[in-house]
Parts: structure tokens; C-alpha cells; sequence
């Protein structure tokens, strides 16, 4: 059994790591790259999101390297994902591969069912070894979100240019070379360490933009064209409302406890949106308040073309910006996308900003 | 003077009309129906909701603009599940939040939560919930929706005889053509029913002499049972039904083709139609072929893909058994 599993930011270092400490071969899939997404885009239905089509293209080119079992996540809509897999299954078996597709889900709150898939999966029915592994993958998981965090936080700030960037370029491939989630561990607390130390200049004026929306198209980088580089670039500093880390931790912990973290968000959502809809769209309409009341200059909104819940949230973003006082960009995806539009448009709106922080200052000044 | 309620004729319209409409009938309401989607009601919509919404949405936006002045209540309910397990789209979670943001005059939303995903339950409370903005009488609402349940199994027994609702609409009883050659019509309800946004296409397919078949003619138990062939189980409520009636169109013997109207940027359509048109590929030989529109949509192209369609049936009837040698013509002279 070698296993595959769709990209989605750094998250293949974690999964490896799972994986590395159950005894399980895994295959990542290559570096996500046009070809992957023009491999997607021919085989894909014309309308599906964007996810899909990249995800597709993943698989297809980790079958090239000898993959036979393909692992996802699911869930039960009302967004499309949850039915990803079967789109998935039907191309798949009409280009006339022959994988197996696991999904990681509980169909109707079957427990047992979602117990078989792990165990299958991780080859052992070893309860408690399943339970370590899958903590400590979590730690790198956690780890690893906190330095990309810290990442879009310090880049703009940094004195030695491409300082951090350097150091995130070694840390990934140190983590790429390392086996297991005890090395990777050590490699993180490593590079933790040193992105503290790196010399920053606080007096620069840096501007803050919150980043919500989608899923994937907040993580993914290749997706979103590396948003948060470019804004770090054009000195901005970066906060990215979902993380996988957060994610996998709500589903896996706090939901199935009937508890949830994201209480505060949703309170922050109630007087637009009340109740879930699928995706995040309650979550990108309450990060949006949240971001505005932390005095944050802007919020991009990230969203893959056709994406439902995130339309029904677009359609309120209007009033949002308005009542809350906080511009918002909202960025649709798809494979159409080019560089340059994209750029242009993060400019103007980076220039927005920077001029309503100005005028800001000059009226605090002459009152 | 009665309390008016303004019902929307778009989205799920087509399939609860006589139940929502009795039901404030019979609570003393007047209802005030939207007009029939026509030029002006989708030029406001697309005016007023953003660019990515589909084409069902921003019509029912033109329709609500359509209501505004009439009544004194607009329904909107947030319908999130009418089936255990089950959601409808997510737009349609979102839609009374949509329209309160985009149409920013229009107040007085009757916007109720339906949401049966869990039981069906909170069914009472639901229906005197929505019962309330009319009465306070709690045991008339309860009766009000009994009768109008009736109404409604009524109207989809109807249905089953093979009578579509612009038939029921139209008052036009009498036994619809019951032609041999068959085809069925897959897509949501308010793509294939809405004569404006569909271009009329089930009369025009009856025109070339065809008659027509959708979900809501099957059997539920034909659905259900063609519908759990499925690795998974559809969660869309109205994608499991277009589902199943294609499942059984691919093997039923009368049924000579298959077409699917699509609106563009459907979320759900484009995950169905795409399993039903490989599916179908796949294991049957039957002619298929898929329909999208939008709000640019020119007729004149629709209808070269319908006769077309119909030409490749008509063909097939004829010359099912004639294939052409080596140099010799299927038409003789």
C-alpha cells in the first residue's frame, strides 16, 4: 500500500510524519506547478471549483510515481467537498486508474465505519499507537502553523533582506529530508527558535490585512499566487484567519466533544449570518468583525470561482464594510487567473489602504 | 383588510407552490404571487446581486423587487433541510441574508428556519413559527397546514400522472400528449420549469412531438431505490432525485434521450451533471446531452441543440438497424 493525499499548504510534512511513525510508505505528491493544475483542469468537470482540480491533478501525478491509495477527508455538504471523492472516483475509473480511494469521514455519525477506514489506512488496529502518532503529527503540525504564522508577521519588518525566507526554504527541505515526527520536531523547535532572533525594524510603517475566505485558497499558496509574499513585499503584514492546524484540531477534538473554539467568530458573525451554511462562509463574514475590531487595515477575501458559501458571504460584504468601517478586496480564483491582473489589483488596494491610514493621521493631527 | 403575503414564483417555487399558498389562504392571508419571470425581473436581479451568484438566485432577486410594494410580508424561508441528512444548496441557507443585504428596502421577511436535517421533529414549531406572522390562533395554523399538506400530496400525485407544474399553473388539465418517444428532462426545478429562464424548452420538446419526463413524475421508491446504488449517498435533497430519475433513464427501455439544463455556475450541477453524463457515457447508449444557460443565454442556439437532439433520436428510430456498407447510402433513393 503506498498512500497519496491531496496538497494543502505544508500540511504534506505533518501527514508524512503521521505516516513515517505508523511504518506506512507514502508518496507525496510533487510540488503543486502549473502542469498539476493543467493535468487537473483537462480532466475535471468544467464548473467545479478549484480545490478539486488541483487536488485531481496531485493525484494524477503521484499515480505516475506509484501511488495505489489515495486518502481524503470528507463530509456530508452542504458545500460540494463532501462530495469530492465520488467526482474524483468516477474520473479516475473513466482514465482508467485503478486506486483506492479512502475517505476520512463517519457517513451519518458511523463511528465504527470512520474506525475501520483509520485502521485501514494506518495498518495497525492499534488504538493507542494510531492516538500517538496522530498527536505527535499534530505538534508538527501546530509548530509548523506557528512558524508560517510567524513568517507573515516578521517578512515585512526584516532588516536583512530575504533573511526569513531563507530560513523558511532551509527549514522545508530539512523537514522534506527528516523521517518521522520526532526529527521534524526537533528541526521546528530549531527554526522557531532562530525566526525570533531574526533583527527586525519595528519603526517601519507596516499595514496589517487580515486573509479569510475559502479554505484552500487561504492556505494553499500556489493557489492564492503566494498572496501573503506579495503583500509582505509590498510592506504588509499578513494574518491568515484558517489554518490546518486550527482545523483538525476543531474537527477532531472540540467537535466531537460537542464543544467548539470557534464560538467567539460565530458571535462576532450573528448579526449578519446565524446559522452554518457550509464552508466558512459564517466563519469569513465573523473573522471579517473580528479582524476590524483588532484595528487591522484591511481584509482580502480569498474564494475559488463558483465557491457557493463564499458567494452568500461576498453578497454581504458590502454591509460588513460599511458598518464596521474596514475596506475588503474580495479575490475570486480559478485556472484563468493571471499574475498579472492579481497584482495589480493587491497594489490598488494596498494604496487604499496606506492613503486612508494616512488621512487618518494628518485629521488625528489637526483636531 | 387581510394581511398580504408575497411569494416569490422562482426557486422552489415550482415544487412547494400549493403548499405555501394554501397554507396562507387558509389562515386568511392574501397571497400575491410574483409575476412570470420575464426581461425586467432579471435585469434587476442580476442589477442587485453580485456577479458569482447563479442565475436561479438573481432571478428570485428580480422576483422579491417584483413583490416589494405589493405586500405586507415577503416569504423567504431559510430552507436549509427538508430531509433527514439532507441539504438543499448553500445558497439557499444564505438566500433571506442575501436579500436582506442586496435589497436593502425590502423588509418584513417572513424567513424562517426549515431545517429538518437532524428530524423532522421541530415540524410544529416550524409551521407555527411562520403561521404566527399571520395569527396567534395556534390549533388554526395547525389545521391550515393540514389541509394544505393535503394540497400539496394532491398536486404531486397530479404530477406522477405525468402532468408538469406549468400544466398545474396553467390549469391545463387536460391529458398532456401521451407520446411514445419519450425523453427525460433532468435539472433543478426552478432551471426546467421556469418557461422564461428555460426558453420554454418543454414546449418545445412537446412541439417536436416528445413527451417529457421529470423527477417529479418517478415514483419516490424508483428514486430512492436508484439513488442508493451510489457509493455515497447524495446529500443534496434535489441532486439525489435528478440522480436517481437519470439512474433509471439509463436503463429504462422507453426513454429515447436524456437532456440536462443546467444553469451556469451551478455548485451542485457541476458535480451531478458531470456523474450522470459519465455514468451514462459509460453504460448505456442512450443520446444525452447537456444544456447550460445564464442570463446571456441566446435562444436561437438553444434551440439548434434542441433539434439537434431531437434529430438524433428521429434518426436513430429510423435507421436503428441500417448501417451503411462500404459505399452505399442510408437513404436510397
Amino acid at each position: 500500500m503506498k498512500i497519496t493525499f491531496p496538497h494543502i499548504g505544508n500540511s504534506y510534512i505533518p501527514i508524512k510524519a503521521l505516516f513515517d511513525d505508523l511504518g506506512v510508505e507514502t508518496i507525496v505528491p510533487p510540488k503543486c506547478s502549473k502542469k498539476t493544475l493543467e493535468l487537473g483542469t483537462k480532466y475535471a468537470p468544467e464548473l467545479i471549483c478549484l480545490p478539486l482540480k488541483i487536488n485531481l491533478g496531485n493525484y494524477l501525478e503521484s499515480i505516475e510515481k506509484g501511488a495505489d491509495t489515495i486518502v481524503i477527508t470528507g463530509g456530508c455538504g452542504p458545500c460540494r467537498f463532501g462530495y469530492y471523492s465520488e467526482v474524483q472516483k468516477e474520473i479516475l475509473k473513466d482514465l482508467g486508474y485503478d486506486v483506492d480511494i479512502v475517505v476520512l469521514e463517519a457517513p451519518e455519525g458511523d463511528r465504527g465505519e470512520f474506525l475501520r477506514r483509520v485502521s485501514k489506512i494506518a495498518n495497525t488496529r492499534n488504538i493507542i499507537k494510531i492516538g500517538r502518532s496522530l498527536k505527535n503529527s499534530i505538534t508538527v503540525l501546530k509548530k509548523l502553523n506557528r512558524f508560517e504564522e510567524m513568517v507573515l508577521k516578521k517578512r515585512p519588518y526584516e532588516i536583512n533582506e530575504n533573511q526569513i525566507d531563507n530560513l523558511y526554504d532551509r527549514l522545508i527541505k530539512n523537514l522534506e529530508a527528516s523521517r518521522g515526527s520526532k526529527e521534524m520536531t526537533e528541526h521546528l523547535n530549531k527554526a522557531l527558535k532562530i525566526i525570533e532572533e531574526v533583527p527586525l525594524d519595528k519603526n517601519r510603517d507596516v499595514l496589517k490585512i487580515g486573509l479569510v475566505g475559502e479554505i484552500y485558497t487561504v492556505i494553499e499558496d500556489f493557489s492564492n499566487l503566494d498572496i501573503g509574499k506579495k503583500l509582505n513585499k509590498m510592506g504588509v503584514e499578513v494574518h491568515k484567519s484558517l489554518s490546518t492546524g486550527e482545523w483538525i484540531s476543531e474537527m477532531l477534538i472540540y467537535r466531537s466533544l460537542g464543544l467548539s473554539k470557534e464560538v467567539k467568530i460565530w458571535e462576532a458573525a450573528k448579526p449578519y449570518i446565524k446559522t452554518c451554511i457550509g464552508g466558512h462562509a459564517r466563519e469569513t463574514v465573523g473573522n471579517t468583525v473580528l479582524y476590524s475590531k483588532k484595528g487591522y487595515d484591511g481584509v482580502i477575501q480569498l474564494m475559488p470561482f463558483t465557491c457557493m458559501p463564499e458567494i452568500v458571504s461576498m453578497s454581504l460584504m458590502p454591509s460588513i464594510q460599511a458598518e464596521n468601517d474596514i475596506p475588503i478586496l474580495s479575490l475570486i480564483i480559478d485556472e484563468m487567473t493571471g499574475e498579472g491582473g492579481y497584482l495589480t489589483r493587491l497594489e490598488a488596494f494596498v494604496d487604499l489602504l496606506r492613503n486612508r491610514k494616512e488621512k487618518g493621521q494628518y485629521a488625528e493631527k489637526l483636531s | 383588510m387581510p394581511i398580504k403575503v408575497g411569494i416569490p414564483r422562482a426557486l422552489l417555487f415550482y415544487e412547494y407552490f400549493r403548499l405555501w399558498i394554501s397554507f396562507f389562504e387558509n389562515l386568511g392571508a392574501e397571497v400575491v404571487v410574483s409575476e412570470k419571470t420575464n426581461k425586467e425581473i432579471i435585469d434587476n436581479g442580476v442589477k442587485s446581486t453580485v456577479d458569482e451568484a447563479c442565475l436561479p438566485v438573481k432571478i428570485f432577486h428580480g422576483h422579491v423587487l417584483n413583490l416589494k410594494d405589493k405586500v405586507d410580508y415577503i416569504f423567504i424561508p431559510r430552507l436549509t433541510s427538508v430531509n433527514k441528512y439532507e441539504y438543499i444548496c448553500p445558497k439557499f441557507c444564505g438566500l433571506p441574508e442575501m436579500i436582506k443585504y442586496s435589497l436593502k428596502d425590502v423588509q418584513n421577511i417572513i424567513d424562517t428556519n426549515i431545517d429538518f436535517r437532524k428530524s423532522k421533529k421541530n415540524l410544529n414549531k416550524t409551521i407555527i413559527e411562520i403561521g404566527r406572522y399571520i395569527t396567534r390562533d395556534v390549533n388554526e395554523i395547525k389545521k391550515a397546514f393540514k389541509n394544505a399538506l393535503e394540497q400539496h400530496n394532491e398536486y404531486h400525485s397530479l404530477m406522477k400522472k405525468g402532468l408538469l407544474p406549468i400544466d398545474i399553473l396553467e390549469n391545463n388539465y387536460i391529458e398532456q400528449l401521451n407520446e411514445e418517444v419519450k425523453v427525460v428532462l433532468l435539472g433543478h426545478p426552478y432551471n426546467i420549469y421556469d418557461s422564461y429562464s428555460s426558453m420554454n424548452i418543454i414546449k418545445k420538446l412537446r412541439g417536436y412531438k416528445l413527451s417529457v419526463i421529470t423527477c417529479d413524475a418517478l415514483n419516490r421508491n424508483v428514486i430512492n431505490q436508484n439513488a442508493e446504488t451510489l457509493d455515497k449517498k447524495m446529500f443534496w435533497s434535489f441532486g439525489r432525485k435528478i440522480l436517481g430519475t437519470a439512474l433509471y433513464a439509463m436503463e429504462d427501455n422507453e426513454v429515447c434521450g436524456i437532456i440536462y439544463l443546467s444553469s451556469f455556475g451551478c455548485g451542485l450541477d457541476s458535480v451531478i451533471a458531470d456523474i450522470v453524463e459519465r455514468r451514462i457515457r459509460r453504460s448505456s447508449n442512450k443520446p444525452f446531452t447537456l444544456l447550460t444557460i445564464d442570463e446571456h443565454t441566446g435562444e436561437a442556439g438553444i434551440d439548434t441543440r434542441i433539434e439537434a437532439f431531437v434529430d438524433m433520436i428521429r434518426w436513430r428510430e429510423k435507421n436503428e438497424n441500417n448501417l451503411s456498407t462500404h459505399r452505399k447510402f442510408i437513404y436510397p433513393n
